[in-house]
Parts: C-alpha cells; sequence; structure tokens
C-alpha cells in the first residue's frame, strides 16, 4: 500500500468514526434531556426520535449563512475550521486497539494536551472577530477558562504518566493490562475526577458553559454564527466531547481491555469495550449537563486554582513516591 | 505625564521609571430589550468594566399599552377584561383589586361564595405564577430541566382555572357583585345560575396534592444543589431598610424580613378565616427570594383546601342593576398580587365607565431598586438578581 491510499484511509476512518461519535453523542445528549423533561421531540416523533440529529444537520445547513458587515471575516469564518481541526487531530493518538491507531506516537500524551488548546484558540477569535460585545466577553471568559483549566488537566494527566512511565497512549492502555487493573482504581482515582472535572470546563458543558451562557451572554462567542457555520460549532462540541470521553477512557480505565478477559482477543472485543465506556462517562457527562445550574466565572477560577491545582500536586507527589517505594 | 527617558540625565539606569496611565473607558452593554432573561422587553444600559458593572439605567416603556387610559373610555364591566392582560402570569390576582374598588365606591356586599371562590382562584393564579418563577430562575442560573418540569405543574393548576372561568390566563370572571356563572353554564336567567363545574372539589384536593409534591421536587431539585446555593446565598442583599425605602412589596419585602402580608392586613377577601403562615426572609438575598416563594406556595396550597372544605352555600352574585353606574367618589383597594402589593384607584364622576384609573403595579415599583442593587456586582448576578425580582413587563409598563 502507497503512504498516499494509507493515509486517505486513516483520514476517512477518521472523519467517519469521529463524525458518528458526534451523532452518537447528540443523539445520547438529547434523549437524555428527553427523559429528564419529557420532550416529546427527542423521543416519539420521527422513529422514536432516532432521526433527531438528522432533522437537526437539515435544519442548519437550509438555513441563511449570515455574515454580518462588521465582523472581521476572514477570522469570523477561520474560526469554526480551528475548532474542528483541533477536535479531529485528538483522534489521531486514541488507540481503538493496539494495532487500529492511527499513530502512536511515543509523546502521545504532550501531542493530545497541546492540539485540545487549540480548540480555545478558535474560541477566542471567533469571539473577537464577531465584533459584538457578548461574543467578546465569551470570548475572553473562555481564554481565562482555558488557563484555569489546563493546568489541573495536565497534571491530572502528569500522575498517570508517571504511574505508566510513558506517553505513548498505547503504552499506557498496555501497562494497564499488565497491572490487571484500570488506573482508575490502582491509584489514580483523584486525578480522574480531577481529569473529568477539567475536561467539563474545558468542552464549556454546564457546569462550566460559561462562555456560552446563553441566560447571560446570549450565546457568547456564538452569537454571530449561523447556518452552516453554527452548526460546526455544534458538531464541534459533541466530537470534542466523544474524544475526551475517549481519552479519559484509555488513560484511566483501561481503554481497550477489559481485565480478566483474554489478551490475545483484544483486537475483537477492543473497539466495543472502548465505546461502552465512552459512551458511559458520556452518559455521566449528559446526566451532569441537564441537572446542573451555572457556576459564576470567579467561582470557576476559585475552584480551578485553590481545588483542583493542589489536589493535583498532591497527586503527582503521592505517585511519585509510591513509583520511588515500590 | 513623562514619557521620555534620557539615560544620561541619571545617575544610574534602575532609577528609571516611566509612568504611563493608559486610559481606560467602561463599555456600554446593552441588556435588551431583546435579550433571553430579561423577561420581555426589559432593557438595561449597563456600565461594565470587564464582567464588572458600574452602574445601570433601566429604560423602560416598551410594553407600554395604555392600560389607565383605555379604561377611561370604557365602561366598568368591560374594564376587567383589561386588567387580565397587566400581569398575564396571574391574571385573575389582577381583577380582585379593581372589582373590589368599584364594589366599595358601590357600597355592595359580595355574597360568601363568590368571595371564596375569588380566594381559591387567586391562590390557585399564585401557584401558578410562582411555578413560572421557579422554572424561569433557574433556567436564569443556568439549569435547564427544572422549568419544563414546573410548566408541567403549572398546567394543572391552570386547567383547574380553567374549568372553573373558560381562560387560562385570561379569565375576565369576576363581575361586579360577585362572579360568573361556571363555563358552558350558557345563557342563565337569574333563577338557576351554574355553580362550580362537577367534580371541581375532588380535582381540586388530587392537584392540590400533586402542587405540593411538585414543590417538595423543586425544593431538593433545585434548592438542594450546592451550585444553586453558591450562586444566589448572599447575592443581592436587599436589606430591610432598603427594602422599605424603595417601597418594594411582596415576597421580595418578606424575604427581607418585613413580615407584612397584606393578605393579613385588609379585608378585601375572606383570609381570616384560613389558617396560614408568612414566610419570613432572613438575609434578603437571591436565595431567599426563591424559598419565600416556595413556601408561599404551599400556604397557598394549605388555604385552598381550606377554603373547599368550608365553602358556603348560597348565590354568586348580589343583585345589581343591568346598567352599572357608579356614583361620585373615590376609592383605593390594594391587594397582595403574587408578585406584590397592586392597587386601583378608581375615581368615579358617576358615569358608565371610571373618570380616571390609577394602577400600582408590584413590578413596577421592584425593579425601581435595581440600579442601586445591581451597582457594583458581578454580570451573572445581574441575571440572578434581576430574576429573583420576578417582574413581568406588561406589569412594569401597564
Amino acid at each position: 500500500m502507497s503512504f498516499g491510499t494509507e493515509i486517505l484511509i486513516k483520514v476517512g476512518v477518521v472523519l467517519a468514526f469521529a463524525l458518528n461519535g458526534a451523532v452518537i453523542f447528540t443523539l445520547m445528549d438529547v434523549k437524555g434531556s428527553a427523559w429528564m423533561q419529557r420532550r416529546p421531540g427527542p423521543l416519539h416523533v420521527g422513529l422514536r426520535g432516532f432521526i433527531f440529529p438528522l432533522a437537526e444537520v437539515i435544519k442548519f445547513i437550509q438555513k441563511e449563512d449570515i455574515i454580518p458587515t462588521k465582523v472581521d471575516k476572514t477570522v469570523f469564518k477561520l474560526a469554526p475550521a480551528f475548532i474542528l481541526f483541533s477536535v479531529f487531530g485528538l483522534f489521531v493518538v486514541v488507540p481503538i486497539s493496539p494495532t487500529l491507531v492511527v499513530a502512536d506516537l511515543n509523546l502521545g500524551v504532550f501531542y493530545l494536551l497541546a492540539i485540545s488548546t487549540i480548540s480555545t484558540l478558535g474560541v477566542l477569535t471567533a469571539g473577537w472577530s464577531s465584533a459584538n460585545k457578548y461574543s467578546l466577553m465569551g470570548g475572553l471568559r473562555a481564554a481565562g477558562q482555558l488557563i484555569a483549566y489546563e493546568l489541573p488537566l495536565i497534571l491530572a494527566v502528569v500522575g498517570v504518566v508517571i504511574q505508566a512511565e510513558t506517553m505513548s497512549l498505547v503504552g499506557i492502555v498496555e501497562k494497564q493490562i499488565e497491572w490487571g487493573l484500570p488506573f482508575v482504581i490502582a491509584g489514580q482515582g483523584v486525578a480522574f475526577v480531577i481529569f473529568m472535572i477539567a475536561a467539563t470546563a474545558e468542552m464549556m458543558r454546564i457546569p462550566f458553559d460559561m462562555p456560552i451562557g446563553e441566560s447571560e451572554l446570549v450565546s457568547g462567542f456564538m452569537t454571530e454564527y449561523s447556518g452552516i457555520r453554527f452548526l460546526i460549532f455544534y458538531i464541534a462540541e459533541y466530537i470534542n466531547m466523544f474524544v475526551m470521553c475517549a481519552i479519559a477512557a484509555t488513560l484511566f480505565l483501561g481503554g481497550y481491555h477489559i481485565p480478566l478477559l483474554p489478551v490475545e482477543w483484544v483486537n475483537f472485543y477492543g473497539p466495543v469495550s472502548l465505546l461502552t465506556k465512552t459512551l458511559l462517562l458520556g452518559f455521566i457527562l449528559v446526566l451532569v449537563r441537564w441537572s446542573f445550574p451555572r457556576f459564576r466565572e470567579d467561582q470557576l477560577q476559585n475552584i480551578a486554582w485553590k481545588i483542583l491545582i493542589p489536589l493535583s500536586l498532591l497527586n503527582i507527589l503521592i505517585t511519585s513516591v509510591m513509583k520511588v517505594v515500590f | 505625564m513623562d514619557t521620555t527617558i534620557n539615560p544620561n540625565n541619571m545617575p544610574h539606569i534602575s532609577d528609571a521609571s516611566v509612568s504611563v496611565e493608559i486610559e481606560t473607558e467602561d463599555m456600554t452593554l446593552n441588556i435588551g430589550p431583546q435579550h433571553p432573561s430579561t423577561h420581555g422587553v426589559l432593557r438595561l444600559v449597563a456600565k461594565v468594566d470587564g464582567e464588572k458593572i458600574s452602574s445601570v439605567e433601566p429604560v423602560l416603556g416598551y410594553m407600554h399599552r395604555g392600560y389607565e387610559k383605555l379604561a377611561e373610555v370604557r365602561t366598568y364591566p368591560q374594564i376587567t377584561t383589561l386588567v387580565n392582560r397587566i400581569d398575564w402570569v396571574s391574571g385573575f390576582a389582577n381583577e380582585i383589586p379593581f372589582i373590589a374598588a368599584t364594589e366599595k365606591l358601590m357600597e355592595i356586599d359580595v355574597p360568601e361564595r363568590a368571595q371564596h371562590i375569588r380566594l381559591i382562584l387567586t391562590e390557585m393564579a399564585r401557584i401558578a405564577s410562582h411555578f413560572v418563577f421557579n422554572g424561569a430562575y433557574a433556567l436564569e442560573i443556568g439549569a435547564l430541566t427544572p422549568i419544563f418540569l414546573a410548566m408541567e405543574d403549572r398546567e394543572r393548576v391552570l386547567d383547574l382555572i380553567e374549568s372553573v372561568t373558560g381562560g387560562r390566563f385570561h379569565p375576565n370572571f369576576n363581575r361586579i357583585g360577585g362572579v360568573k356563572p361556571a363555563a358552558g353554564a350558557g345563557p342563565t336567567t337569574k333563577k338557576d345560575i351554574q355553580d362550580l363545574p362537577a367534580g371541581f372539589y375532588e380535582e381540586t384536593k388530587i392537584v392540590m396534592e400533586k402542587v405540593l409534591e411538585g414543590v417538595d421536587r423543586f425544593e431538593n431539585l433545585v434548592g438542594g444543589n450546592e451550585v444553586f446555593r453558591v450562586r444566589t446565598k448572599n447575592v443581592g442583599i436587599i436589606t430591610k431598610e432598603m427594602a422599605e425605602d424603595y417601597g418594594v412589596s411582596g415576597p421580595i419585602l418578606r424575604a427581607s424580613g418585613v413580615k407584612f402580608d397584606l393578605r393579613s392586613h385588609t379585608d378585601f377577601l375572606p383570609y381570616d378565616k384560613f389558617d396560614f403562615e408568612i414566610p419570613v426572609g432572613e438575609n434578603g438575598d437571591c436565595y431567599d427570594r426563591w424559598y419565600v416563594r416556595l413556601v408561599e406556595m404551599r400556604e397557598s396550597a394549605k388555604i385552598i383546601l381550606q377554603a373547599i372544605d368550608s365553602m358556603p352555600s348560597g348565590p354568586l352574585q348580589t343583585k345589581v342593576p343591568k346598567v352599572i353606574k357608579v356614583p361620585k367618589g373615590q376609592s383605593y383597594v390594594r391587594t397582595e398580587n403574587p408578585k406584590g402589593e397592586m392597587g386601583f384607584h378608581v375615581i368615579s364622576e358617576g358615569g358608565l365607565g371610571p373618570y380616571r384609573l390609577k394602577i400600582r403595579t408590584p413590578s413596577f415599583s421592584n425593579i425601581s431598586i435595581l440600579p442601586e442593587l445591581l451597582e457594583g456586582q458581578l454580570l451573572p448576578d445581574l441575571i440572578a438578581i434581576m430574576g429573583s425580582l420576578d417582574f413581568v413587563l406588561g406589569d412594569v409598563d401597564r
């Protein structure tokens, strides 16, 4: 197989995986809300609500793509692309099974954390270029949130890296197979909770959706976007949620492996295992989204700097000590 | 301001100092008239420094419909149609002060049964209004689920109101001297005026049980949520003095620790026959305002159940002339609307309609406290505080 064909296949797989993941998560989100709020739309209308995402996409494609006169047009058009690029990029290193991985980078974790920051750049540029005060405030809030939450996210992962002695995601999963237990039980429970909280903040989902904050900032950085560009933000949000859950499952829940099942068969049950774990984590996020109010911006900063960062530093310390002792 | 640095004039380079003052300006943020949480078309011109608000100026009048003037060219029975639409969330409660003021001028005694029915429907309107507040407030704080539950709970109460009056929002049910015959009763002669719909008492008891369940659910779902607590506790504190100075009324006044409820002070409806408590807050913060309304819903359900059990028999209307003419004079009646104190000042010159009608609405007086309350708060708190005042723009602008 030539290099070009391989790349094409890989890109196709990533696209199919990411977009289908987004559809599944959209469906899960609206179904979750419909169960909690007794909404008839996603529960009963059109094949018991299962064609809801399709209807949603068609609706957005039909709508006019409005670009206000005073916006910075180039940046305004580029911003959704930034976000989409970032979330697609994350898929590259997530291992679905030991062999089913686009690229098993040595510095996989490092790559993940670096790429995930780019989405905030997209949010910031979207907020700035919209020439709208609400958008600007949303963008700035997103920037503040990034600084506050990227740190605990990285520090939580550092604990895992120390325990696994590798930065490659396949390596981390293999270490968990070696231990026989996923890291969430074997020492990184606190890190897992910190990671999930920080990831929720990075995804800008309730209770950390201040950059969007529809009752305060109308729609935050997305206020001026409409039609297909709004759809890109919308899809990117769900792809991001999907990939973040997949990463959490890989780092903390043993990824494609299930304890007690023979390791030789991992290529068969690997994808199912990872998808199940991802969906379970996603379900928690759905429950949280539909039952929690929103924090205030300064409260979020307090939680990040006063609770999460000290806790994750403590976690690193304990992990290192354990590593040296045993 | 000296920004030029000449190293030759300095003994040492570390003595160089630059004093540059960056000129900053507050950003003017127009919140409303079209904004998701301004309850319609309230406009706040806010000067903000980042997230911090330095001053706020409310701009009213986007929904001014001129009801006071419209009332001058209408007859008394026609005006009830108008007053329904002032605070549409609790339509029935608006009718009472106007009808009571007119009856006071005409010196009519309303039959006991009619008064009881009025009281029951007023309390139902209060429950419906507070359900809307509960749902909408949670939505403003950022929780998306409670509004759906609140609307469902409210719908049961509205169904009851509809079964009696024929209208969910605008009952137009009160008549001078009593209440209208039940919906679907058709043209009535004086002898066989239809009463409340069949099964109303049993239905009401079932619905009130559900209301109490709903209130408990809200207390757990919304009030038990730690995020809701940190967002509302010690936010937007209205002290006792401030509340009295600005003339705020209703649950907002009571949340500030003033035990003042017109239901126990005036005799426009027979509240003295029933046993109920007036909830009072301690701090006067957003959480207290939310909690006082929650408890009020429970008390209202209690009042309704008592009123159902002690419903007197008798006529629904007293004898009034076919063409209603009100003698010369003026009267002012104020009642406890779900949102606060509502008063109607009727001035009659002896004609078919009032010479002048002055309406004192609770929301208008309540939001006058906004500029002082919002100064120095953060933008998310602005939404939380504004929501906790529970105003309706129709009630503000009339």
